[in-house]
Parts: C-alpha cells; structure tokens; sequence
C-alpha cells in the first residue's frame, strides 16, 4: 500500500485516534479481515488534504476492542457493521445495535469469519434444543 | 411532555429505498432520530470473494444502479494499481466521460425526488423527463440505460465513434439549456426556499465531526472532492470543487444543482481532448498486495479496499459508499426539527441504501 500504515496495538488505539483528530484527520471508515485463526486484522482509515493514513490493529476474535466512536461518532455505524459480519465486540460504543444492525436476532454465525464463529451468552445456548450447536447452524 | 416513537419507513412515499427511522417526536418536533437498516443487504463482499477477479467488476456494478459505472471503474482502478496496469489515455478519458454522465443523470434523479419531498410534483416530473436524455444518451453510447458495464480491468469496452461525439455535444448543449431553465424555480422559487433554506443545517465544524462526504459536505463549506485526486483523466481537465457554505437543506440542493452544469463542462472538455488509441491494455497474470483506491460518485467519496494474494480470488474488497459516511449526519440534524421537514432532511443527504448495505 502506498499510503502510510502504522501498527497499534489495541491498548494504545483510542488514544492513537484522538491524536489524528487533534492533527485534523478526517474518519474515512475501518476495514476488517480475518488475519488467521482467533485473529483480525482492522485498519482505520483517516484523511486529511486527500492523503490517506491508516491504522493496522491486530486484535484477537474473542476480545472486545475499545471503541473509537467517543472520539468520532461517525464511527458507530461501521463498528456495529463488524459486529454483525465479524462476530468482534466492541467496549464502549456508543449506539450499539446487539449485532442486529443486518442481521436478526436469531442468526447466530458471523458471515465473513472463515475461522471461528462468536460466541453464543451462556443463557442462549441453554435455551436451544439439544440437536442446535452453538454456531445456530445445527452442524457440529 | 408526553414522548411519541413514529416509525418513519422503510416504506414511505419519499424514500427510494427502504431506511427505517425511529423518531422520537414531543408534540410536533423530534427528540432522537434512530435509523435502522437491513432490508437489502446482499452480502456483496462476501460474494466478491467466491468470484474470479475480472468478474467482480459484474458483481461491484451491482452495488447500485444509478452509479454502477463509478463502482466499476473505482474497482478496475485499484486492481490497475496492485497489477502496475496502466490503462490507455483514450480508455482513461471515456471513462472520465461516462462517470460524469453517470453524475448527472444521478444528480437529476435526486433533484426530481428532492422536489417531490416537498410536493412539487411539476417540478420533479420536469427534472425526470430531462433525465431521459441522459439515459438516452447512455443507451446509445452505452448500450444500456443503467447499469453500462464499460469497464474492464485494463481500460473499458467500448469506444465512442465522432458521429456519437457531436451527437453527443448537441444533446448536452440541449440538456443544458433546460436544467438553465429550471434553475431559476428551482433556486428562487418562494415555497422552495421555504421548505428548504434554514433547515437542517450542519456546520463546517459538524461536518468535518461526522466524517461526512460529496455534496452534503461541501455544501457545509468543506472544499473536498476526489476528483481532486485526478483519477481517470481529471487531471488533464479543468475542475474547480461546486462549493456552498450554508450547510441546509437549501445548500446541498444548490451544490448538486451546479454540479450538473459542471459535470456538462467536464464532459465537454474531455471530448475536445480525447486522442485516437487503444482503449485497452491486456492483462496477465493476478494481482497481489493491497490498495486502497477512492474515487467521487455523485453522493461523494466511494473508497475500496482491495487484498489480493496472487489467486483467482481476492482476499478482501471492502466497500465504503457515500451514504454510509453520511448516515450519521441524521442523526445530528434530525433532533430539534419539526416532524413535517423529515422527508425534506432525510432526502437532502440523497440517502442510497443499496450502496450502504450491500
């Protein structure tokens, strides 16, 4: 990629972000990806005078990352698309749809992890009948 | 004061698209304004990665119809990009040509929509049968209406013979004379100033805060367009970013109402100096690396994300479109407003859902 990219680690990405706000980046959005098994990979893209930079966050699937949308609230939309798609959570967002902002409440597997699936709260996964696995699918 | 929650669509006489709004009304004006989506998500990307590379530019072409041809080529350019591709001269201004074609019939599609908002039903079928000659005009040039699938990795597909050039000059200088002539109601006219100056305003501060994109941006006084950026052939042309600073309702009408003369310019422009050549360059091999790859559509900033590892199939295409980034700014706008300017504010933002959701 032409554009600069800086590695962050989770602990310091907030603050990472407030100071592009501070240096007067523009939010552009975030990407994920699925890096390898129980990990992903999100970049956070920002603008200012038509340069991009771009933050690379190696977040591991099963821990909440913090949010950023206390520092831009542009950012809630895209967070909760993850949290849909991706199956992460994220700490602290400020409109946070339960991971039903495309799909329904029922749909339990997370459409882009090839890896790992989130996890069901221990109280869902006692309601459902014995035959239905903890991906919803009914698959082992 | 007693608290009402009034769902606004997805199915409602102003919206195009299905976009759920929970609102949150005392009395007559709105408290929170909570929007819902889901009703036509795809799953594009997902589809994206179980296609062939060149056959994603079929699949990204339907992200949204009225600007297909701008998903098309932001997505052949960022492949270019991995795969060191140039595409020819002549290919790069044809397609500078039909993006601002596609512009402009997108642009009069919302002015018309946006008219209807407020009831000026005269008004919007007047910018509708303008339309047409674009479309028209897209067919002939094109081969379709909508969705022109001219692009291809390394160039685009067709090419345009002088008797469709001059044809084509003599059609815009047509469409141009009418959109003048609309223009005097359109930006003087009493009931529309009414309806839409003052409202819904966002700051050039606000702006820059919600990360917002394309006219509804530079409406708010943000000189930002990624034309700037001189993709396809706008360098090689001359463009000055169509700039309002009120940031209402009023503004953003404005800003796209002077974006179709501009784009009409632009055109012009390009056609006088399109050169004779190939439109094509041949590809080999597959792409591997990333890129990010941002071009203007006529709602503003589209950004893809392109990861590819050397397969038939790329790794990852994320897809950030214009109504996306612009979402949040309803949620800013809509609170303190009266119930009655809601179709007004939601339209002024030329709300794509298709685009948003994929």
């Amino acid at each position: 990629m032409r554009d600069e990219v800086i590695s962050v680690s989770p602990d310091n990405l907030v603050a990472a972000v407030a100071k592009l706000k501070v240096e007067g980046y523009r939010f552009v959005t975030l990407t994920c990806m699925q890096a390898d098994e129980g990990t992903v990979v999100i970049l956070y893209h920002f603008d200012k005078d038509l340069v991009l930079k771009h933050l690379r966050v190696h977040v591991p699937a099963d821990d909440p990352l913090p949010s950023i949308t206390p520092v831009y609230f542009a950012a809630f939309l895209v967070e909760n698309e993850i949290q849909d798609l991706f199956g992460l959570r994220f700490s602290g967002l400020t409109v946070d749809y339960e991971r039903t902002l495309y799909l329904d409440g029922e749909v339990k597997v997370t459409p882009f992890c090839r890896y790992t699936v989130a996890k069901m709260q221990s109280d869902e996964a006692k309601s459902l009948p014995a035959s239905v696995d903890s991906n919803g699918t009914g698959e082992s | 004061m007693l608290k009402t929650v009034i769902p606004f669509g997805p199915q409602h006489p102003v919206l195009p698209e299905p976009l759920h709004l929970k609102l949150t009304v005392e009395e007559e004006v709105i408290t929170e304004a909570i929007p819902a989506l889901g009703f036509v998500h795809r799953g594009l990307e997902l589809l994206a990665h179980s296609r062939d590379f060149h056959q994603v530019t079929q699949v990204v072409e339907r992200v949204c119809g009225i600007c297909s041809m701008i998903h098309a080529m932001c997505y052949c350019q960022g492949i270019e990009a991995i795969m060191e591709i140039e595409a020819p001269p002549r290919a790069k201004f044809l397609r500078t040509i039909w993006s601002e074609v596609h512009r402009i019939q997108s642009h009069l599609l919302w002015l018309g929509l946006f008219a209807d908002s407020f009831g000026f039903e005269s008004l919007f079928m007047q910018l509708w049968k303008i339309r047409e000659k674009i479309l028209d005009l897209n067919e002939a040039t094109t081969g379709n209406r909508i969705i022109v699938s001219v692009n291809v990795i390394g160039g685009v597909r067709r090419d345009l013979n002088p008797e469709q050039i001059s044809w084509m000059l003599a059609e815009l200088a047509q469409v141009e004379l009418e959109i003048n002539r609309l223009g005097s109601t359109l930006l003087t006219d009493y009931t529309v100033k009414k309806r839409t100056a003052g409202k819904g305003v966002i700051t050039k501060a606000q702006a820059f805060e919600l990360g917002l994109v394309g006219p509804t941006l530079r409406a708010s006084g943000v000189c930002q367009d990624m034309r700037m950026l001189g993709y396809a052939a706008f360098d090689q042309i001359d463009f000055e970013p169509a700039v309002e600073t009120e940031g209402d309702c009023y503004a953003r009408s404005k800003v796209r109402y002077r974006e179709v003369l501009q784009s009409i310019g632009l055109i012009r422009q390009a056609l006088s100096r399109i050169a004779p050549g190939e439109i094509r360059t041949k590809v080999k091999g597959r792409p591997e690396g990333e890129t990010v790859c941002r071009v203007e559509q006529p709602r503003g900033e589209l950004l893809y994300y392109i990861k590819a590892d050397g397969t038939k199939n790329l790794e990852r295409l994320r897809i950030r479109t214009p109504t996306f980034a612009n979402i949040p700014a309803l949620l800013r706008i809509l609170p303190g407003m009266w119930l009655s300017d809601v179709p007004v504010a939601v339209l002024s933002i030329d709300p794509c859902i298709s685009c948003t959701e994929r």
